[in-house]
């Protein structure tokens, strides 16, 4: 979003964390470096066991980096404890104090913090109110519902209004429809609140949906970091471009670069445009990147060619798995129509044909 | 021929009573090894004490009104009477101590135990109940092995040149609460680990998290959810240490009377067997008040978790 103002709230630099010792250690992270603006909802997206909690965990102060540094609005705080970081933690659990009512779990932390009484129950009733949970201030916390849980658990980590919040994977527990909404409480409560939201999650969808920006992570490195639409449509890695949606990779020569574009020429003689990853060495065979939505298919001639192998209908969209004549496998996503089937059958020969905004060069 | 709620009543009554029948020797030897011996205690404490010990078959308040109160009789037995008081109060003093003494060393032991690994954790609840092994006895004079003038404390601070003479620890005070302590530490460490255990330590991270120091988690966040394990662990204490009998005397000397002195003296050399019953019988009311107090609060708190 361009109207964020370009402060940063945390900056992670040269971090690493490695657990255990001697044979047996684990490097967690491994030198990560991460900029995350001041107001803004950053997620940090991938698998488990890429270092995402991690990483999370160190700015809450629950655990201490091997190395680097973690900057919050310039000072840095990686050796402060928990108690003495002015960021508060969603946990994946909740971790509600269970002899605690609702309201005494929000107050908590300003307790704490040593605020008046009178100070403590207007922000409490404020946050209930935020989060709609007025009517159950005074149940414990194990007579409320899952989704309640969550809804307490964020208005005891937003009470004592940190400078960041961080949320560790806060929607898992969830059921489907249930997640969804919680997705939409969330953005509101980030816009509504103006705080700085560390999301951590696996779900690729949730993370596109949310974020103003994608850390995505795997094996204690950050590979890519930018908006949904930048990691979506111009991902850097083969890691980050299978990880995020479907994708087709092609093997193609680059016979020409220039202005952040190259020309990719695949083995069948044809050539296409497509946008280069930053940092790409030129090599002679390059990977390129094609969203099944971003490719055509055509009864004659396109840029690929190949035979009809599969069909699978999806409701919403059909899904043309071809064989390429290169020997390659190509998706198309095709627009489904209320009228007729979707115009190919198994065995057709078809030609494919790509946009010249369709395709990613990466970098590896 | 038999309706079919017939059928299931009579099969309802076959089952109690096979229930019953089946039940049947445990509840005879509880009746009988725990139920029958108080109540023959109770009904010694009403009787008239026999010359040589026993009793004479004929109804008296006296062992009830001489638990706490002096009568003034000439009688040299009953001289020691005037002293109740104090020797209650010296026992529960002691039982409370040592009651605190094995929360303060339990508490942290168990933490400990329960913020070590699962297999190491396995390891630590078999060395606390390695005691358990030993009798009472031999731990007793274990201790005082340790603690007397030649032991290995005053040999060591002796050889240091840190004091010029052996301290005076046992026969004190503090040589019973020390024994005390040792011997019935495993009992407060078990229930509150047991609790621990239990606890979701995550807890405790959204307890710092929230800007609780140590000390607010542990007393906000700890102590609040092992409660239950505490308060078992306290009972489990103070019983036993109200009555204690082979540490005080041995590490104590005998200087200072405690209620099983008390109880034994009455049995023996006292022969007033009344009086001794209705000393037990009160020992058992203080302990029933404390066994109350402990149900009481577990069942406000009501805090199940795990």
């Amino acid at each position: 979003m361009p109207d964020k103002p370009d402060r940063n709230a945390i900056e992670v630099v040269n971090v690493s964390k490695i657990f255990g010792s001697g044979e047996g250690q684990v490097a967690a992270l491994d030198t990560v470096s991460v900029s995350i603006r001041e107001n803004e909802f950053f997620t940090l997206l991938g698998p488990s066991g890429c270092g995402k909690t991690t990483l999370l965990r160190l700015i809450a102060g629950f655990d201490f980096p091997t190395a680097g540094e973690i900057l919050l609005y310039g000072q840095d705080i990686a050796p402060l404890p928990p108690f003495k970081r002015p960021v508060n933690t969603v946990f994946q659990s909740y971790a509600l104090f269970p002899h605690m009512t609702v309201a005494d779990n929000i107050g908590f932390g300003l307790e704490m913090l040593g605020k008046p009484k009178a100070e403590i129950k207007a922000r409490v009733a404020e946050m209930l109110k935020l989060v709609k949970m007025e009517a159950l201030a005074g149940r414990r916390t194990s007579q409320i519902s899952g989704g309640q849980q969550q809804r307490v658990a964020l208005a005891r980590a937003l009470a004592p209004q940190p400078k960041v919040l961080l949320l560790d994977e806060p929607l898992s527990a969830l059921d489907y429809k249930l997640r969804k909404e919680m997705q939409i409480e969330l953005k509101r409560l980030q816009h509504e609140t103006g705080i700085t939201f560390i999301f951590v999650t696996h779900d690729q969808e949730e993370a596109l949906t949310m974020s103003d920006r994608i850390a995505v992570m795997s094996s204690g490195k950050i590979l890519q970091v930018g908006s949904p639409w930048d990691i979506y449509d111009k991902p850097a890695e083969r890691f980050v471009a299978d990880f995020i949606g479907e994708s087709n990779f092609l093997t193609a020569a680059i016979t020409g670069m220039g202005n952040g574009k190259a020309r990719a020429t695949f083995k069948s003689g044809a050539t296409i445009e497509a946008t280069v990853a930053e940092g790409f060495q030129p090599k002679d065979n390059a990977t390129v990147v094609v969203r099944p939505e971003h490719a055509r298919l055509t009864k004659g001639k396109g840029d690929l060619s190949g035979t009809v192998e599969n069909i699978v209908y999806f409701g919403t969209d059909t899904h043309i798995h071809v064989h390429l004549d290169s020997g390659e496998a190509f998706t198309v996503r095709q627009q489904n129509t209320r009228s007729a089937g979707c115009g190919f059958e198994r065995g057709d020969k078809v030609g494919i044909s790509i946009g010249n905004d369709a395709a990613q060069v990466l970098k590896d | 021929m038999a309706t079919a709620e017939e059928v299931a009543k009579a099969a309802e009554r076959r089952d109690v009573r096979d229930r019953w029948l089946l039940s049947a020797p445990a509840l005879l030897v509880i009746f009988l090894a725990a139920t029958g011996p108080l109540l023959i205690v109770l009904v010694y404490s009403f009787l008239t004490p026999g010359a040589y010990g026993d009793v004479k078959w004929q109804f008296s308040p006296e062992a009830w009104l001489s638990v706490f109160m002096e009568r003034d009789i000439f009688d040299d037995t009953l001289s020691l009477a005037g002293a109740h008081v104090t020797i209650f109060w010296r026992s529960i003093k002691l039982a409370v101590v040592t009651t605190l003494a094995t929360l303060a060393l339990g508490f942290p032991t168990a933490y400990f135990m329960a913020t070590r690994s699962e297999k190491t954790r396995d390891l630590w609840l078999f060395l606390i109940t390695i005691p358990f092994w030993t009798n009472l006895l031999i731990r007793t004079f274990a201790v005082l092995q340790i603690i007397r003038n030649e032991g290995i404390i005053n040999t060591i601070l002796l050889k240091l040149g840190i004091v010029s003479a052996p301290v005076q620890i046992l026969y004190t005070d503090t040589a019973i609460l020390i024994g005390m302590a040792y011997v019935y530490l495993p009992l407060m460490v078990l229930p509150v680990y047991a609790s621990m255990e239990k606890l979701d330590f995550r807890l405790v991270e959204a307890g710092y998290d929230l800007y609780a120091t140590r000390f607010k988690v542990l007393r906000k966040i700890i102590f609040p959810l092992v409660k239950p394990g505490v308060i078992a662990g306290s009972i489990l204490v103070f019983i036993p240490a109200l009555g204690a009998y082979v540490t005080p005397s041995v590490l104590g000397g005998g200087k200072n009377m405690m209620l099983s002195n008390l109880i034994e003296l009455q049995f023996g050399q006292g022969r007033n067997w009344p009086l001794g019953s209705a000393l037990s019988i009160t020992v058992m009311i203080i302990v029933m008040v404390a066994l109350l107090a402990y149900v009481r609060n577990a069942g406000k708190s009501g805090v199940r978790h795990g």
